[in-house]
């Protein structure tokens, strides 16, 4: 316990005493958290863009007139039974009817056509949406093997405008995988990146005290004793980056909040972050802690073979 | 007590920094090793506390090799040892007295003896004044009777010296071998290495030159100098 007390007090009037390279240390490592951070909030804008692009598609299983409500309702529950089903809307053909008369208002000639007839000529729309883009070709398989469909010999579906929007939703769906995949390596390097270049930094601040490492060691310092200072300097400049990274994006997150918003259908950035502050506060927090502190082991390790 | 048995130091480059050197030293003895620069000395001292490894031969330590201790061991033997550099080796961000305090908090010494005998080594060594100050604030003499406070502070078996007066005046260098000879009287075995004709005058007793990393003679003097 005393050596605890001594090592904490140690590293932290180390921090404190060699002020240059501390505030060397903290910059860096503000900048790899502010790096880890924006990242984030990089992932998040992305994704909300790719989610508000996958939500726009769906797909539309238009009936024949005579199709049974009731064979209709059950199909909406079998595909709701489906893993890849986000959710399905069902538009009776009433309701299609009215809707048809409505969007067709100022179009006399069409209306007129349609009380000519008598009986309404429009069959009942089922909309189906998916967890994800690629899932839509096993819905529509799924739609064409279906037993409710085969019921009465007779098909009750019209058309399934999946195949006529294929070549789009695919072609969505490998830009959406695409920039995931993209996104995730950006990620990774940028990631990687940061931490070497905080390893090295602390590397080189824990080498400017090599000679300090051995004289400790050849004084009769066992090895906890002599890298726990160096470890608590680690963990501090960790803390300090972790809390000014944090500060940080409160001002840039305000002044980024109105471009986003407009230009990522409603996504404010600001609002992301003070609703997401104790994820943000753990992930950055967690990474200088940890940074500071692996990088001070691996960097003392090498210095205490004396 | 210490015993350099056959002791062979080859670098990289084939150099002998030390060459079959078979030296034993008493309890209680105060030994000058001189020789020119290059003559072995300090790699006989980095041998002694085992921060390098001979190519082949042994250092015994009360009847131990040295270089077979594990690292638990080996700090619990160097902390036995008191060291003083040449160049001092303070630590940077301590004060004199956090300097000499690393020590004992090093030793696992609890915060009472801390507190009682690191005032009384630095009185020892005749910097009560500057207890506080950091290295940087302190001259070359100072900065080695901190050092000196640090080395002896723990009441170690042994005092190893190497250079200790190679960066300092006439008139510190005559202080830092009287607080040697003190403190070699009350009782500590003093190894110093040196290549100043004055230190070694001054302080006779055994004498052991080297020369290209052998040992070629080694004089005991009857009568201490002045």
């Amino acid at each position: 316990m005393a050596s605890i007390k001594r090592i904490l007090r140690a590293g932290f009037l180390a921090f404190w005493r060699n002020s240059v390279v501390s505030v060397s240390s903290v910059f860096v490592m503000t900048i790899t958290l502010a790096v880890i951070g924006s990242i984030i909030f990089t992932q998040v804008t992305l994704q909300t863009t790719l989610a508000q692009i996958s939500d726009k598609v769906d797909v539309n299983v238009y009936f024949v007139t005579t199709a049974e409500e009731g064979d209709i309702l059950a199909l909406k529950t079998a595909l709701e039974g489906l893993p890849e089903v986000a959710g399905t809307q069902y538009v009776s053909k009433d309701t299609v009817y009215e809707d048809f008369r409505t969007r067709h208002e100022n179009d006399s000639l069409t209306l007129q056509a349609l009380d000519e007839l008598e009986e309404n000529p429009l069959g009942a729309i089922l909309n189906i949406r998916a967890k994800e883009t690629s899932q839509y070709a096993s819905i529509a398989k799924f739609l064409e093997t279906s037993d409710i469909l085969k019921k009465n010999e007779k098909p009750i579906i019209d058309k399934i405008n999946y195949y006529q929007n294929k070549v789009a939703i695919d072609k969505l769906t490998a830009i959406i995988v695409s920039s995931e995949k993209i996104g995730l390596f950006i990620t990774a390097v940028l990631v990687i990146l940061s931490i070497l270049i905080t390893f090295n930094t602390i590397r080189l601040a824990i080498f400017t005290s090599k000679d300090e490492i051995a004289v400790m060691r050849l004084v009769g310092a066992s090895s906890a004793f002599s890298r726990g200072p160096f470890i608590v300097q680690g963990i501090m400049a960790g803390l300090s980056s972790g809390v000014i990274a944090l500060a940080l994006f409160y001002p840039i997150t305000y002044w980024l909040a109105p471009f986003t918003t407009d230009f990522f259908s409603g996504l404010n950035l600001f609002d992301y972050y003070v609703d997401h502050f104790p994820q943000f506060f753990l992930i950055i927090m967690g990474s200088g802690i940890a940074l500071g502190m692996i990088s001070s082991i691996l960097a003392v390790r090498k210095y205490l073979k004396v | 007590m210490i015993y350099f048995d056959k002791v062979t130091k080859t670098y990289l480059d084939n150099l002998k920094a030390l060459d079959e050197v078979t030296l034993s030293i008493e309890p209680k003895e105060l030994v000058t090793i001189v020789g020119h620069s290059g003559a072995g000395k300090s790699t006989l001292i980095k041998m002694l506390l085992a921060e390098d490894q001979p190519t082949s031969g042994n250092v015994y330590f009360e009847s131990v090799d040295v270089h077979s201790l594990r690292r638990s061991l080996l700090t619990q033997y160097r902390r036995r040892i008191g060291i003083i550099f040449q160049d001092f080796r303070l630590l940077p961000y301590k004060t004199a007295y956090e300097n000499v305090a690393f020590a004992m908090e090093a030793a696992g010494r609890t915060d009472e003896e801390i507190a009682s005998d690191v005032p009384y080594a630095l009185d020892l060594v005749d910097l009560r004044e500057k207890i506080w100050n950091f290295p940087n604030e302190l001259s070359g003499g100072e900065k080695q009777r901190v050092a000196i406070a640090r080395a002896i502070v723990n009441q170690p078996d042994v005092l190893v010296a190497d250079e200790p007066t190679g960066n300092l005046d006439p008139i510190n260098t005559y202080d830092v071998v009287q607080i040697l000879k003190k403190i070699h009287d009350l009782g500590t075995t003093v190894i110093l290495t040196t290549h100043n004709k004055g230190v070694v005058d001054s302080i006779g007793r055994r004498v052991v030159t080297m020369e290209k990393g052998k040992v070629i003679k080694d004089e005991k003097h009857s009568k201490q100098a002045i």
